[in-house]
């Protein structure tokens, strides 16, 4: 793994050291295939394992290509060839778990994502069949009231922090806006129970206290997106509605706003999509039911998150089709945190103020 | 330009409400309960009843309670049961403070909560604690070349408390002379959560082996260093996982594990629901308690023959007298069909317990009978 | 409301005030400080919960040890994972930073940047399936080979766990969920760095290399540690995928490849708080505090380190 190059080079003498041959452009192809192919050889001797054969391959091509450059073309630029080869090969060691990660989930949760799957919940299921119905609208319900609490709250802070604060406050807030995005969602988890333990007493659980813990995640996400959208939107048109003898609130209402709409809803979508795949909070304050429950102020409510926990841990018997539905749950968390992530893009292209002039 | 945004802005809002709206029509399976408010039918066998019952408790029974459930709603369809599973202290709890109906509970009332539980009854506020949830739990293994294993009770205490640490231990042989052992570590897996089978567990290794078993009896697995798997899959995972690796689960979810015999008196006893019945038959009722109250203290050091001692049983807990005659009859019949062949028999499909034994079943329909309002 | 400071923009812009403006200027002042409530409040209801944990007697708490003992290697266990996480994941990220900035096609960079930052948008939860069922398993005979051939160091003293789901795990599956959030403020002060730097280096005959390390990585270092810390931040408190990963039976240990593993806070409690009542809830909470302080205390860090580049936009 990342082999940090210690090799001291460039002082003056190395600078002025003259470049001997050039390697031709093909060569680090010729090394990594030379590399690939004895790599081969050596998996042949034992068992054929495809990470084995990736390490060997890429270990090999980089040192092959390392020892050639230095023999043509000296000390710096066979450390250049190496940290070349090291820092993409960094990159893709960081791909190997995306790209196994989509393959594990859509290979199992393809299985069951059928139209049972969305069509029925857990009532009266023992086995086979089933789905996630409650928990699919148990998610909706839930980041719909997260989303309704945190964006005012959220876009409000924004809007004070760039047009109105000033001073201590404004360093005050924004520093803790920061320190709030790193708060562990489990401990919001924990803030929403111990809030509602107050009034409810010990082993309450309700959707909205599932609510009110993500929105303690998703505010700080909404005020740090909000606010750089704020702050790109030009002075000059503040200034001329001002001019115009626009009220100050009505010059961020009619023309801010209005302005950085694309932004906003671009910062919001992702705001969204960073609490709806969220499970330890819900874990603690909104627990898991098998019936539908539409109303978040009454009792336990299913989240896909925490459906998709409790059906993996917990299958019953026999387990397998447990699992299954676990699996397609987690599949439909990865594709509403995707999609999500594609409107956004979609949002801050499609609704972006026009700037041909 | 600006209303061309206003327009896609309206159009994509108007798609979204759109699925929302398609989609939010029920889901499939429950849209029979959706009909409520439906006047009692009569005519048929028994009476109809209608309306709501409320428990909450322990999630051991949770799997059994979706059979009951499931199974119930074919005999009163206008009948919902809403159990909660927040875990059994919390189910005595709200049971106690008149939330729920009834609660569903791995242990019986302690003192405090008893008196506490009389108050919340009408009447003379006797209650009801009926054992109607019994699971075994197994010794399961995974040793290569190893099928059947003969343990007695303090070479169970002794590997989990990670003292005999070999296959090929003298301890393990001297109750297996048939049975060739590999020389191979042994690795303990146990429940990583907090949970009623590892409570059993662990009482059944203080009460049957004191001298190898010293640790405090508690829902945590006290011996650090084992493997540890989460749930009863988990441990079931881990177990096959590995080889020379040794937990209890449920039977019913040990699929191709090997399950164990444990020693009772002279005899090695499979987990079986007949003997896994026989010995909560066989245990002594906790003393001092209500006429109906069917607390036992399970008789985990038992020598009898055909009894297996590592039972987890589950509670129902309820009022002898509520205050509305609705509820008494929810309770009575919702508990009348759990204790019931069929009931039993949906649990085990659910849940892989152990249908009760016909004394108990004689025991519970004395309580039930009793149930009724004032 | 309790601020008593009136703020008066200055300058000509400002317009005349109405009741409108006051009313909308007071809500936003009232979101921005609702804001500090908020964080008072989770330190407040947190503390109210967790005292009759910590005025109980010992013998009350789940263990019977009292407070002190049952956090003990709770927090160890935290700590550990989180470490491992940041050992693997900051070198590697600064490492894909780097390939991003300086050597990937132009064409690609961005798009290569979405896909490392797609990493981040994976919920906790499948990176927990993904860690049991494809991770764990392909691990052990790596960690086999440690122990036969590194067994001497006690990180790797074994035995072997048979299903790969160790503490090094753990770890891994951490560093990867913290690479996106390193890579990504590494790379923001990647590019700040003054395109002047670079070319005096590359004038005076540097290859790409020498020109990073000479011009680059100076200027970047405090974003490097302040974005590590930031990730380290996120591993101390990150909750279900260590629940499902780790294998965990209590003790202090540093045996990474055994079976025997201690629990983080986080997933301590997930694994707990759906079964407990009383006096464990209490406990539970008293530990969430305590993850609470912790990680308050290495974000308010890493914060000061990043905040002391002049603006720098934070990204997370």
């Amino acid at each position: 793994m990342a082999t940090q190059t210690p090799t001291p080079v460039s002082t003056a003498a190395d600078a002025v050291e003259p470049a001997a041959g050039r390697l031709p452009r093909w060569a680090p192809w010729a090394c990594f295939a030379g590399a690939a192919a004895v790599a081969a050889g050596l998996e042949l001797l034992g068992d054929f394992n495809i990470a084995l054969f990736v390490v060997y391959a890429v270990v090999l091509g980089t040192l092959a290509l390392y020892l050639a450059s230095r023999v043509t073309e000296g000390r710096r630029k066979a450390t250049d060839r190496l940290v070349t080869a090291v820092v993409t090969s960094a990159f893709g060691i960081a791909m190997v778990p995306l790209v196994a990660l989509v393959w594990e989930v859509v290979g199992r949760g393809i299985v069951r994502f059928d139209g049972e799957f969305f069509g029925s919940s857990l009532v009266g299921i023992i086995g086979e069949g089933g789905g996630a119905y409650h928990a699919i609208f148990g998610t909706l319900i839930i980041t719909a009231l997260t989303t309704l609490i945190s964006v005012p709250i959220g876009l409000m802070t924004a809007i004070y922090l760039v047009e109105y604060a000033r001073g201590r406050l404004k360093r005050a807030i924004t520093f803790f806006v920061d320190v709030m995005t790193g708060i562990p969602s489990i401990v919001a988890g924990l803030f929403a129970y111990a809030l509602f333990v107050l009034f409810f007493g010990p082993g309450v659980r309700l959707g909205i206290m599932g609510a009110v813990a993500l929105s303690v995640l998703m505010i700080p996400v909404v005020v740090r997106s909000a606010e750089e959208v704020l702050k790109l939107v030009p002075n000059e048109l503040r200034e001329a509605a001002y001019a115009l003898g626009v009220p100050k609130w009505r010059t961020i209402v009619k023309v801010v706003i209005p302005t950085a709409i694309a932004g906003l809803g671009t910062g919001v979508t992702l705001a969204i999509a960073r609490v709806v795949g969220e499970t330890a909070p819900l874990l603690v304050t909104v627990g898991i039911t098998n019936a539908t429950n539409f109303d978040p102020f009454d009792g336990r409510m299913a989240t896909l998150p925490v459906y998709a926990y409790y059906q993996l841990t917990q299958p019953g018997v026999p387990p397998e089709y447990a699992i299954d539905r676990a699996w397609t749950a987690a599949l439909l968390l990865i594709m509403l945190v995707m999609g999500l992530n594609v409107v956004a893009r979609l949002i801050s292209r499609f609704f972006a103020p026009k700037t041909g002039r | 330009m600006n209303l061309g945004t206003k327009t896609r802005a309206a159009t994509l809002s108007l798609a979204l409400a759109g699925t929302l709206a398609l989609a939010a029509c029920g889901a499939a399976n429950e849209e029979s309960d959706a009909a409520e408010g439906g006047t009692a039918g009569g005519g048929e066998a028994g009476e109809q009843l209608s309306g709501t019952l409320v428990g909450a408790g322990a999630s051991s029974q949770q799997a059994a309670m979706q059979g009951w459930t499931a199974a119930y709603s074919s005999v009163q369809p206008d009948v919902t049961v809403n159990y909660d599973p927040v875990g059994s202290g919390g189910g005595r709890e709200q049971f106690v403070a008149g939330g729920t109906d009834f609660a569903g509970s791995d242990a019986y009332l302690d003192e405090e909560e008893l008196t506490a539980a009389e108050e919340r009854c009408a009447g003379d506020g006797q209650v009801f604690e009926l054992p109607n949830y019994i699971a075994p739990i197994a010794v399961v293994h995974n040793v290569e070349g190893v099928d059947s294993l003969n343990l007695p009770p303090e070479v169970v205490a002794g590997i989990f408390a990670q003292q005999i640490t070999n296959w090929n231990d003298p301890a393990i042989a001297e109750a297996n002379p048939d049975v060739q052992l590999p020389d191979l570590p042994i690795t303990p897996v146990n429940r990583s959560d907090e949970s009623g089978t590892t409570e059993n567990f662990a009482e059944y290794l203080a009460a049957a082996a004191p001298d190898v078993w010293t640790y405090e009896v508690s829902g945590d697995w006290p011996v650090p260093g084992g493997e540890a798997g989460q749930g009863t899959s988990g441990v079931v995972q881990a177990v096959g996982a590995g080889n020379g690796t040794i937990g209890y689960a449920d039977p019913s979810q040990a699929g191709d594990l090997g399950i164990a015999a444990i020693g009772v008196g002279e005899e090695f006893v499979q987990p079986t629901p007949e003997a896994a019945a026989a010995v909560v038959e066989n245990s002594e009722r906790v003393e001092g308690r209500g006429e109906y109250d069917y607390a036992i203290d399970i008789r985990r050091d038992t020598t009898e023959s055909g009894n297996y001692p590592i039972v987890q049983v589950s509670y129902h807990i309820g009022c002898v007298t509520y205050d509305e005659q609705e509820t008494a009859d929810l309770v009575a019949d919702f508990m009348g069909f759990v204790v019931s062949e069929e009931g039993q028999q949906a649990a085990a499909d659910a849940a892989g317990s152990a249908p009760i034994s016909d004394t108990l079943r004689e025991q519970a329909r004395t309580a039930i009978d009793a149930i009724n309002a004032g | 409301m309790t601020a008593t400071r009136t703020p008066s923009p200055p300058g000509p812009t400002r317009p005349v005030r109405r009741l409108g403006d006051r009313v909308f200027a007071g809500s936003a002042r009232g979101a921005g400080i609702l804001i500090l409530v908020i964080l008072a409040g989770v330190a407040a209801f947190l503390v109210a919960e967790a005292v009759p944990a910590i005025t109980a007697p010992a013998e009350e708490i789940p263990g019977g040890e009292g407070l002190t003992a049952y956090i003990a290697p709770l927090v160890f266990g935290t700590l550990l994972a989180a470490l491992i996480a940041l050992v693997v994941a900051t070198p590697l990220a600064v490492a894909i930073a780097l390939f991003i900035t300086h050597f990937a096609p132009r064409r690609l960079a961005q798009g290569l940047g979405y896909l490392v930052d797609l990493l981040a948008a994976i919920p906790s939860i499948v990176y927990g399936f993904w860690g049991i069922s494809w991770l764990a398993p392909k691990m052990v005979p790596f960690y086999r080979w440690l122990e036969d051939n590194l067994g001497f160091i006690p990180f790797f003293a074994g035995p072997t766990s048979a299903t790969g789901r160790t503490m090094l795990t753990a770890g891994l599956v951490l560093a990867i969920m913290i690479l996106p959030i390193i890579s990504a403020i590494s790379r923001e002060v990647f590019l700040q760095v003054p395109t002047l730097h670079k070319e005096a280096a590359l004038a005076l005959g540097a290859t790409r290399w020498e020109m990073i390390k000479m011009a680059v990585i100076p200027y970047g270092k405090s974003g490097i540690i302040g974005g590590s810390m930031l990730g380290l931040g996120r591993a101390l408190g990150e909750t279900l995928a260590v629940t499902l990963v780790l294998s965990v039976s209590g003790g202090i240990t540093f045996n990474l490849i055994s079976s025997g593993n201690p629990a983080t806070i986080a997933a301590n409690i997930a694994l707990q708080f759906p079964e407990s009542t009383g006096i464990a809830v209490n406990t539970l909470i008293a530990s969430g505090l305590a993850l609470f302080v912790i990680t308050l205390v290495v974000n308010m860090l890493a914060r000061w380190i990043v905040n002391r580049r002049a603006d720098f936009s934070g990204a997370n």
